[in-house]
């Protein structure tokens, strides 16, 4: 008999309970209105961003590719007059992307980011293939300052071996002198 | 009372319990929603109304698809039992002192005869579906509903002692003159809203559709409008046991001067319509073995104290 009342009394309990919540906020984000706050590392639609000058900092190194678990990236190296690097071709497929972030550790020269930016829904599956210039942006992302070939022993135009930012001058192996 | 009112009582009885159920569809979602810390089916239309239409709209153009291995006659008949007897159940109502389809002297027998008929829509659905998950839940669904309406009828009994009439107008009446039930019948009351929980097999009660074990219960085979006659019948029986509280505990129409006699009997039963979706929210379902144990061995003899009590008090005053 205790126990019945006792079922019957804890029941109440958990009404009056659900009760209470009809004066909670909602916990639900009302989306297109209402914009989820997004962290600035969020892993959403990859880029490609370019160095202070405005030149493409993505030197087509293939790490991207290549860590790529889901095989998505495709690009073609080819090379300019100057000796600079550069992606001939660069195809991101979003319909294949699962956004994890690797090609962005991958990248030795912080060319390819992912940004806060999840809204890329297509009616069309063929319209999910980027090319370069839909990934390429005109600024520097995520990480503003950074040139690769200013850093790099890589000799480019109007920079020869040892000019770049704390290098050493090239030693001349052939030579005995101390 | 006139041919003609009578007339209009049977219209708009028929398009508030069709109308009640069609928007109670999005009602409950939302309701659940609000309890459960989310908004709930918001987008269409204002409030997200227009859900209920799109909800029958869908119903409706969705393949109606009948199993080559079931009893097509029976199969098609059980679905519509529930919803006839539930509308039948409709008929003794009383919105106010004069406006009622029709007031019987055994308004309350007939009703309960009525509930007790959309079992046989359960039991049928189930049994000619010939799958076993939908005969489990027809199974399920007959014991339930047979052993909860034992009491059922056993708890509404103290209140026709103490009114002396099985006419719900009568009943009505005789809360005016007196108080309203809920303070002289409050075990009946008691039982009554559980039993009458179990009759219409809603939450916590809805053993005969328990998804997590038995798949979708009896209307597990069924699709299309079918389903949604199910469906339908589900949400008339909420409306009817609702009224029915409202009606023989709660005074029915009655309530100060300032509304119209109906009003009272639609915010009442609207209340409950209310509480029933609270429980909905609030309470987990009971095992199949408890829920038999809880009717015949707590419910029943409850209901029988009551109603001893309370033939001893009719005596002896």
């Amino acid at each position: 008999m205790k126990s019945v009342i006792l079922a019957i009394w804890s029941q109440l309990v958990t009404l009056y309970q659900v009760l209470l919540h009809t004066f909670t906020p909602f916990d639900t984000v009302q989306y297109p209105e209402q914009m989820p706050v997004l962290p600035p590392r969020y892993r959403g639609r990859i880029i490609l961003t370019r160095d202070p000058d405005g030149n493409e900092r993505c030197v087509a190194c293939n790490l991207c590719a290549a860590v790529c678990p889901a095989d998505c990236i495709a690009l073609q190296k080819t090379e300019d007059e100057h000796g600079r690097w550069y992606p001939e071709f660069f195809r991101i497929n979003f319909s294949r992307c699962v956004m994890c972030g690797m090609c962005e550790e991958a990248c030795p020269t912080y060319s390819i980011q992912l940004t806060p930016d999840f809204e890329m829904c297509e009616y069309d599956r063929q319209n999910l293939v980027y090319e370069k210039e839909h990934l390429l942006i005109a600024g520097q992302g995520k990480y503003p300052g950074y040139s690769f070939y200013n850093v790099s022993g890589k000799s480019i135009k109007d920079k020869d071996k040892g000019e770049a930012l704390n290098e050493a001058a090239p030693t001349d192996v052939r030579s005995l002198l101390p | 009372m006139e041919e003609l009112v009578i007339y209009l009582v049977i219209i708009a009885t028929l398009l508030g319990a069709f109308g009640g159920a069609g928007v109670l569809v999005w009602f409950e979602r939302r309701l659940l929603g609000f309890w459960q810390d989310r908004p709930g089916p918001n987008r269409v239309g204002p409030f997200g109304i227009g859900l209920a239409v799109a909800d029958i709209i869908k119903l409706f153009a969705k393949d109606d698809w009948i199993p080559p291995f079931a009893d097509r006659f029976i199969f098609t008949f059980a679905p519509t039992a529930v919803v006839m007897a539930m509308l039948m159940g409709f008929a003794v109502v009383p919105y106010s002192k004069e406006l009622y389809v029709t007031d019987l002297n055994i308004g309350l027998l007939f009703f309960l005869g009525m509930t007790s008929l959309a079992v046989y829509s359960v039991l049928l659905g189930g049994l000619s579906s010939n799958n076993k998950y939908a005969l489990f839940g027809g199974l399920r669904a007959a014991a339930q509903m047979v052993s909860y309406e034992v009491f059922m009828g056993l708890s509404l009994m103290g209140v026709v002692m103490l009114s002396g009439s099985f006419s719900l107008v009568d009943i009505v009446n005789t809360q005016a003159e007196n108080v309203w039930f809920i303070i002289s019948q409050p075990l009946g009351f008691f039982v009554f809203l559980i039993a009458g929980i179990a009759e219409s097999h809603r939450l916590p009660f809805d053993l005969p559709e328990a998804e997590h074990e038995i798949v979708a219960g009896f209307h597990t085979e069924y699709s299309s409008m079918k389903f949604g006659m199910f469906m339908l019948g589900e949400y008339l029986g909420l409306i009817l046991i609702s009224s029915m509280i409202a009606t023989i505990f709660f005074g029915g129409w009655l309530g100060p001067d300032f509304l119209p006699a109906p009003f009272w009997f639609l915010g009442k039963t609207f209340a409950f319509i209310c509480f029933f979706i609270l429980l909905r929210a609030g309470i987990p379902r009971p095992r199949y073995d408890q829920l038999m144990s809880f009717g015949w061995k707590v419910m029943l003899p409850l209901t029988l104290v009551n109603l001893l009590v309370t033939g001893a008090v009719v005596l002896w005053m």
